[in-house]
Parts: C-alpha cells; structure tokens; sequence
C-alpha cells in the first residue's frame, strides 16, 4: 500500500481547508446559531419538551447530522471532481496509486472536515442549551459512521458529475431535503400516523434517530435498524466506488 | 540490456470507435531520447497516456523495465515522470506544495532538499511560495517539469514541452534535457517541432493516424532519406536555363543568378560531374558552390505525405 500517497493526498485536501479555516469555522457557528435563535429561541419556546427535553437540545443532533452530511458529501464531490475539472487528474492516475488509496484520502479528508465541523456544531450548542449524551462511544460512532458514509457518496457524486451543476444537484435536492423531513428539526411522533409510516421509507430518519438516541436514549426508531441502515448505506457506497474501480467509469478513458 | 520500454501491438479504440493506436509495436533503450513526430491527432498522446497509465488501452502490452503497466502498474508508473501538453495546476495552491504533493503521490519521502534543487534548477525557487494562478504561463510550464521531475524518474515522458513557450524557456528545456539524459534518464518527447527533435533527439519516430510509421536513428535517418541540393551561383544573372542543362532538372532562382540542382545523396551517381561538364560547356561562369542537407520536416512531409497518398 502506497501509505505515502494517501497521506499526500489527505494533506493536500486538507490545505485547501485550511486555507478557508476562518470561512470553514464561522460559517457553522453562525448557522448553528442563527438555527438556535430562530428554531430553538422562538419557536421552541412555544414548545415545553419533546419527548422528555427541551425544544432546544432536541434540535441538536438533527443540526449536526444536517451539517455533517452536507459537509461531507460537499468536500468529497468537490475534492474529486476538481482535479476532473481543471486536468490535475492525470497526475493521480499515471502515479503508483491503487483507485482504494485515492478513495482512502479523498473520503478521509473529505470525513475529517466534517467531523471538524460537526465538533464545532457540538461545541457552539453547548453555549445555548445544556447539553448530556447518554451514550457517548455510540454518539461518536454514528457521528464517525455518517461522516465517512456521506463523504463516500460524495465522491461517487464528483466523478459522476459531468459539471457544476450535478455537483450541486444531489446536496441540494436529495440530501437537504431529506434531512429536514428526517425529523432533523421534530420527532416522528408528532407527524400524522400515516406520514409516520411514510417517513420511514426515508433513510435519514434512521440516521438522525439513531444519533439523536446517543444523546437521550430515545429514538423514534428502534437503534438497531439505525445501526442497520448506516451499516447499509455504506456498504452500497463502497460497493458503487468498487464498480467504479473495476470499470474505470468517467475517470479513464 | 534489455530495452527499458516495450510497446507490443498497442491498440486503442475510444468508445466512440475512432481507432487512435493500430497496433504500435515500439522498443524503446535505456539513456535513449526518443522523438516521436506526427501531425494533430496521429496519435501521440493516446500512446503516451496509455503507457503512462492516464487511458486503458484496448488490447497489447507495455513493459516499463520489466514490469507490465497493468498487472504491475505500482512499479511500473513509480519510473516514470510525466508533463502533459496542457498546464494543469491546482491554482490556490502554493508552488512548493505542489511539487511536494507530487514526490508524495510517487511514494517518494518527504525530501526539502530535493524539492528545492528541483526549483532551483528551474529558476522557480523565488516563487516557492506564491499561488500557482500569481504565475505566468511560462513559469506554470516550469511547475509542470519540476512535478514530473521531484520523483526522480527514470523515463520522462514530455508531451509537446515547448508547444507555445517563449524561446528562452524551450533552450532551457533542452538543457535539462540534457542534464537529464547525462544522469541516464530515457527521454520520450513528442513534438510539432523538427527542430526539435533534430537539436535533441537520438532516435526519431513518425506517428500518423494511429501508425508508427517507422522509427530510426536520427543521423541514419537523414542520410537514408535525405536529399542534397547543390546550389551553383552564377557571375552574371541569366534569363532561362540553356537547353543543354534540361536534363538536369534544374530551377532557376528569381534572381537569376542561382541555380539549384537537388540531388540524391545514395544514388549510385549524383550527376554531379555531369552538371558541372554541361554548365561550363553553356558558357556558364561561377562565382559559388553551396550544398544543403533536407531537413527532418522534409523529411516527415515527405512521409506522411506518401502514406496518405
């Protein structure tokens, strides 16, 4: 294994973050809090508790999974699609890099990113609302676990895309939209019975239950299929960018 | 030794079904500069991308030094460098990162000092850290070289390198060329310049429409192929070629006062003595004799011409 290229890799998508540390970090405080301010302040203060806490720390992990997702399917889309765009791509596949070491520090860096971000979520929550977690090494697990899977779907979407406007396509009309219906901002019991089952046919509830159960022991879907259905998304992850290594899809001619 | 490069029956058909290699076979010897000549789209960079590993080729093999570029490819494409025909850089980045990353990338330690006596050598050094996009087009050019260099390589593969740089850049090029072949660097580089290729190459290579046409020593080349002419000036400027040189196929020059017999260097007789019988027997009176060798762009006209033909 080419250790070396995967950590030159992993640096160099990781310059181009710090580069824009000060855009990176403001940007999810400020959106956090604008969150805080406008869902927890005014709106959840027409709402006592949702299933045993406040309106507030309730919205937390619904905020953070939010962010982490786009964050990471964000990086990785754009970390590989730019070499696509502006030609840097040749050096990659004429170097002594196997396609699972490229993914390696594409997705690790793309993950890293997001994890920064969601940690810094966590920590600007913690300035409105008190915050516990009931199962910490299951919080950090899903936490991990979205952050890697979302970032692996991200770099499906940069060598999928033909342009800038695929890139942006799946982010903002598949994933966003199935974050807020994915009781990122509500629990499923307080939805109508039949949207109750509609939603589950949504697979972002599973993640942000599961997530969100880490934090308060309370899931609106049993843990286990959450666990499931990360475990499952990953797995048709890895399996579309095997494919993509075995057929060279839309990278070698 | 054995070649260090070994192209057999190299095929490639885009999706599209245009057949860009045909079937090129091609030995290519340790230490060796190698220019490969052919007019837009003869398939140069197809061959080049397909060896470096950038294209799957459709059927054949390539060896680097032994190791088959596809079950092999880890040790294969750590020999070999790479400066594609068009500048691709990430523009944010800082030159020094860059070259880094490369070194990186080949698997190679993070090694300063080679990075700096890489951009030194190509008077980058005072640019180490400035953003790629600060640079001007000669000097991305230069990022390029230094990348496929930082790795040490032992075949460099130089896509079109001078194609539209200033003159100062291309007689650097050629030094580091130089320098490259002398520290046993083989040297593949393809070229719209014969120039080029004559100032630098040792073997020459004509590529058209997806055919290696053929592939020979430089010098040998010339000579087999090449054609003189003899160049009589004349005293006094004349009007028309007198009749009794007709069968020496000659062409007058505008100014009438040279006279340009074109003859073939191989040829059991070049008609030389002939000539000067029946110039000095028109009454003719010289006052010069030149000779010039055709050049390899004649040469590769001439060529690609009769295979299209």
């Amino acid at each position: 294994m080419n250790l070396r290229a995967i950590a030159a890799i992993y640096r160099f998508e990781m310059n181009r973050f710090f580069r824009t540390l000060l855009q990176s970090f403001l940007s999810p405080v400020l959106s956090t809090s604008l969150y805080f301010v406008v869902f927890g302040a005014a709106i959840g203060s027409r709402i006592n508790q949702v299933e045993g806490v406040s309106y507030g720390a309730f919205i937390v992990p619904g905020l953070v999974m939010l962010s982490v997702m786009t964050q990471a399917l964000t990086n990785a889309s754009f970390g590989i699609y730019f070499p696509k765009f502006i030609g840097t791509i040749y050096e990659l596949l004429s170097a002594p890099v196997s396609f699972p070491e490229i993914v390696i520090g594409y997705v690790g860096a793309a993950a890293t990113k997001a994890l920064f971000i969601g940690t810094v979520i966590l920590v600007t929550a913690n300035f409105f609302v008190d915050l516990s977690v009931a199962h910490p090494v299951a919080m950090v697990a899903f936490l991990l676990l979205t952050c890697l899977s979302f970032a692996l779907m991200g770099f499906i979407i940069g060598i999928w895309a033909a342009n800038f406007e695929q890139l942006q396509l799946v982010p903002l009309l598949v994933v966003t939209p199935l974050v807020f219906l994915g009781g990122a901002f509500y629990s499923v019991s307080m939805l109508p019975p039949v949207w109750q089952k509609v939603t589950l046919f949504n697979p972002v509830v599973y993640l942000i239950s599961g997530f969100r159960w880490s934090f308060f022991g309370a899931a609106d879907v049993p843990v286990g299929f959450s666990l499931l259905a990360i475990g499952a998304f990953t797995a048709i992850c890895l399996g579309v960018i095997w494919w993509i290594f075995r057929t060279g899809w839309r990278i070698r001619d | 030794m054995p070649a260090i490069l070994t192209i057999r029956d190299l095929r490639k058909t885009y999706a599209g079904g245009f057949e860009a290699l045909k079937g090129v076979s091609l030995e290519i010897e340790r230490g060796e500069i190698l220019a490969l000549l052919g007019p837009n789209g003869a398939g140069k960079t197809t061959l080049i991308s397909t060896v470096c590993g950038i294209t799957t080729a459709t059927s054949g093999h390539v060896t680097v030094d032994g190791h088959d570029i596809v079950t092999d490819f880890r040790a294969a494409r750590a020999l070999i460098g790479l400066v594609p025909q068009e500048v691709a850089l990430e523009p944010f980045e800082k030159v020094r990162n860059t070259v880094r990353f490369s070194r990186g990338l080949f698997g190679k330690p993070r090694d300063d000092a080679r990075v700096e006596e890489v951009l030194r050598r190509l008077s980058l050094w005072d640019k180490r850290d400035a953003q790629i996009k600060e640079l001007s087009g000669g000097m991305k050019r230069r990022v390029m070289i230094a990348k496929a260099m930082v790795h040490e390589p032992r075949i460099l593969f130089l896509d079109e390198p001078t194609a539209g740089v200033d003159v100062e850049l291309r007689k650097d090029m050629w030094e580091i060329v130089a320098e490259m072949k002398a520290a046993g660097v083989t040297i593949i580089l393809t070229t719209h310049y014969i120039e080029e290729a004559e100032a630098i190459a040792d073997r020459v290579g004509v590529i058209d429409r997806g055919e290696l046409l053929l592939v020979e020593e430089k010098d040998t080349l010339m000579k087999r192929m090449g054609r003189k002419q003899l160049i009589v000036e004349l005293t006094a400027p004349i009007e028309a070629i007198p009749e009794a040189l007709a069968r020496h196929r000659l062409t007058l020059a505008p100014d009438g006062r040279h006279l340009v017999y074109t003859y073939d260097t191989h040829a059991e007789r070049t008609g030389i003595t002939a000539l000067m019988n029946d110039v000095a027997a028109a009454g003719l009176v010289l006052c010069d004799v030149q000779t010039r060798q055709s050049s390899l762009e004649e040469i590769f006209v001439d060529l690609v011409g009769r295979k299209a033909s």
